[in-house]
């Protein structure tokens, strides 16, 4: 028998999500609540579920940085634990005590670091601006703390996904 | 006709010339900078040539280095598509002096039109009308008076050396012109050394429509339509259709002629489009014309049945028109959605990367013109327009509701695209009643985006497919025993011994 237990946030609120196999179907208890369904993974990243004969097509979007879900025309952005298996989404950062990295969200090039090494910053506050498509973008701190290591020159071309600073 | 013919552009528009050059049994050359070699429009080519870097300027912007492409191909003809040299009147030359055709007007067309005073003293020549006012400065406040007095109120008061909102005001009654004069002269001198100040009558909440023409190279020209255009943000036209919900038959033939002497006032060859600013009440005046073919040319293209990429290359080859004016029947309806790589949520800042997902409509009414494909990474150095998603249908109803169901068939993943904008104008009553002006878009956007009681089904429906996905995932990992064989899905399982029954039945059967 298979048994999954995770946990899920989605649009910033946790949930508890226990998925088990039952008859070729799955029985899902989501916070307590048991619910059954059917699931086809139709591709990669595109899921059709049926519960009670509704039926729901969702898709996964995975960036360097993120993941979203879209129901429909309604997006939300989900992260999952797996405590049993230690299965981590995968590219995300170090965990909320210790580093977090600045992944660049989109490739372009650096025009301008705005804080040195070692410098204290809030959460949000900018840390290094970022140029696509000739428009800038201030990519901010993920979380309060000092800035360890900043790793992109100015004038330097970085890909979506590469790290560009640690704040511990 | 033409046996090979280069394509000086990317993206979508160049993929839709490569296609009409197939259909016709032309050969197609595309160019290519550093980053478009795995770009859709260099494999769907015939023969494709590295033409320098990433910045326009030195690569799809370049003329010697697409010249010498030209000639080192052998394409006869270039097609510029829109945007890049499509305009650039040097490069129309450069084109002639070099042997090859370039299909468009001519150098000296193009430069009538992109000279504004130019254009406006020929054009007014052929009773082209203008937005009323004086195109020269005022001499005086009695002068100012009268001319307001005759075009009527509101009026503009512009810098003749303007730009930029500087030096204009707007006059609601007579006396308030002469201190919004004053103001304007002072203004005007202040922000450009010159204080000449002219008047002009103030539409109020203005529409954007255009005309298309087709001329070709032995003094036939004739008229195709109007597209109305007045969806916009920060002046960028983002859904265009055609027929516009204001302009009724007498209108559009009012408009189609006017275009036409438009365009046979500047000895015009081959597609072309004059554009038009109009009142609600379906005044309109002349703006300028766009000397090439235009993004939105598929709308026209649906309700006439015509190829204008076909029609562009046959009349650069010298042919005539192949129809007459009263020939030309318009039939149905027809919107285009242009599809950007650009965030909604974040101020529409531009979203370059990688195409993880694809998911493209299709079914009755629909038409996709696109440049990308899954697994493409956006490149961060030009315009970005991807796609553009084109609905037609019997009447304008059935146009929107074909695009919003085509709409959220339509999935872009990995970068972010601004296809939740068009579910929003599409479903908004005023867009559908068909009462728009140039502002309409920035006021909706305005207004914060209608937030719907928070989905607690639907976010639950994330939750379990957060899960989901993961359980179904065909794993590679090692490590996780319980997992690899949970693989097996609901579906998958009850498949498999579904074709083993049927294969059983089957080799009963034969045997």
């Amino acid at each position: 028998m298979l048994f999954m237990t995770y946990e899920v946030t989605i649009n910033g609120r946790s949930h508890r999500l226990e998925l088990e196999r039952a008859d070729g179907l799955w029985q899902c208890r989501l916070d307590g609540r048991e619910v059954r369904l059917d699931a086809v993974l139709a591709r990669r990243d595109v899921l059709s579920v049926l519960i009670d004969g509704k039926a729901y097509e969702i898709k996964r979007e995975q960036t360097a940085t993120d993941m979203h879900l879209w129901v429909g025309g309604e997006r939300f952005a989900a992260e999952l634990r797996d405590p049993k298996s230690l299965r981590g989404r995968k590219g995300g950062s170090a965990d909320e005590h210790g580093a977090k990295k600045l992944l660049a969200p989109m490739p372009g090039k650096v025009v301008r670091v705005l804080v040195p090494e070692q410098t204290e910053v809030e959460a949000g506050q900018g840390i290094i601006v970022v140029e696509a498509m000739k428009m800038q973008n201030e990519l901010k701190s993920p979380k309060k703390g000092v800035v360890q290591k900043v790793l992109a020159a100015e004038g330097a071309a970085v890909n979506a996904g590469d790290v560009l600073a640690i704040v511990e | 006709m033409f046996r090979k013919i280069l394509i000086a552009n990317r993206g979508e528009i160049a993929v839709r010339v490569i296609r009409a050059c197939r259909e016709l049994g032309i050969t197609s050359v595309a160019v290519y900078s550093d980053v478009d070699r795995a770009s859709l429009h260099v494999r769907k080519a015939d023969e494709a040539y590295h033409i320098g870097p990433a910045a326009a300027s030195e690569s799809y912007l370049n003329i010697p280095k697409i010249l010498d492409v030209a000639r080192r191909s052998g394409a006869e003809a270039i097609h510029p598509g829109y945007g890049f040299l499509s305009e650039n009147a040097k490069f129309a030359q450069a084109c002639v002096d070099a042997g090859i055709k370039f299909v468009g007007p001519t150098a000296a067309s193009m430069e009538m039109m992109g000279s504004k005073t130019r254009a406006r003293q020929h054009m007014e020549k052929a009773g082209v009308p203008f937005v009323p006012g004086t195109s020269r400065g005022l001499q005086s406040f009695a002068e100012a008076e009268q001319v307001a007095a005759r075009i009527g109120y509101p009026v503009m008061l512009k810098a003749a050396a303007g730009g930029g909102g500087k030096g204009m005001r707007l006059v609601g009654s007579p006396d308030e012109l002469e201190s919004a004069l004053q103001a304007a002269r002072s203004e005007a001198q202040r922000s450009f050394g010159d204080s000449e100040v002219y008047v002009e009558k103030y539409i109020v909440n203005p529409r954007h429509i255009e005309m298309q023409i087709l001329a070709d190279e032995h003094g036939n020209c004739v008229w195709l339509g109007e597209r109305e255009c007045s969806i916009q943000r920060r002046h960028q036209k983002v859904l265009e259709e055609s027929p516009s919900p204001l302009v009724d038959p007498e209108m559009r033939r009012r408009m189609g002629e006017i275009a036409v002497r438009v365009a046979k006032a500047a000895n015009y060859t081959n597609a072309g489009t004059v554009e038009f600013l109009s009142d609600q009440e379906k005044n309109f005046y002349f703006l300028e014309m766009n000397t090439r073919l235009q993004v939105e040319h598929p709308v026209t293209e649906l309700i006439t049945g015509l190829d204008l990429v076909h029609l562009q290359i046959r009349l650069a080859a010298g042919e005539k028109l192949p129809f007459t004016q009263d020939e030309v029947h318009l039939r149905g309806h027809a919107m285009e959605c242009r599809i950007y790589a650009e965030d909604p949520d974040n101020n529409y800042f531009p979203s370059p990367g990688k195409i993880t997902l694809l998911l493209a409509p299709s079914g009755p009414g629909i038409r996709r013109d696109s440049g990308m494909y899954e697994g493409w990474t956006v490149p961060i150095d030009y315009d970005p327009l991807l796609a553009k998603l084109i609905g037609y249908g019997t009447d304008r109803q059935q146009t929107i509701g074909r695009l919003i169901r085509a709409l959220n068939e339509y999935f872009v993943g990995g970068i972010k695209t601004n296809i939740s904008l068009f579910r929003r104008i599409l479903n908004d009553r005023e867009f559908q009643a068909g009462k728009m002006d140039t502002g309409y878009l920035d006021r909706l956007l305005a207004l914060a985006a209608e937030a719907g009681p928070p989905q607690d089904k639907s976010a639950n429906i994330a939750a379990i497919a957060a899960g989901l996905f993961i359980a179904l995932e065909p794993t590679t990992t090692t490590g996780n025993g319980s997992l690899s064989n949970g693989v097996g899905s609901a579906g998958r399982g009850e498949a498999a011994s579904g074709w083993k029954r049927m294969a059983r039945a089957e080799g009963l059967r034969s045997g």
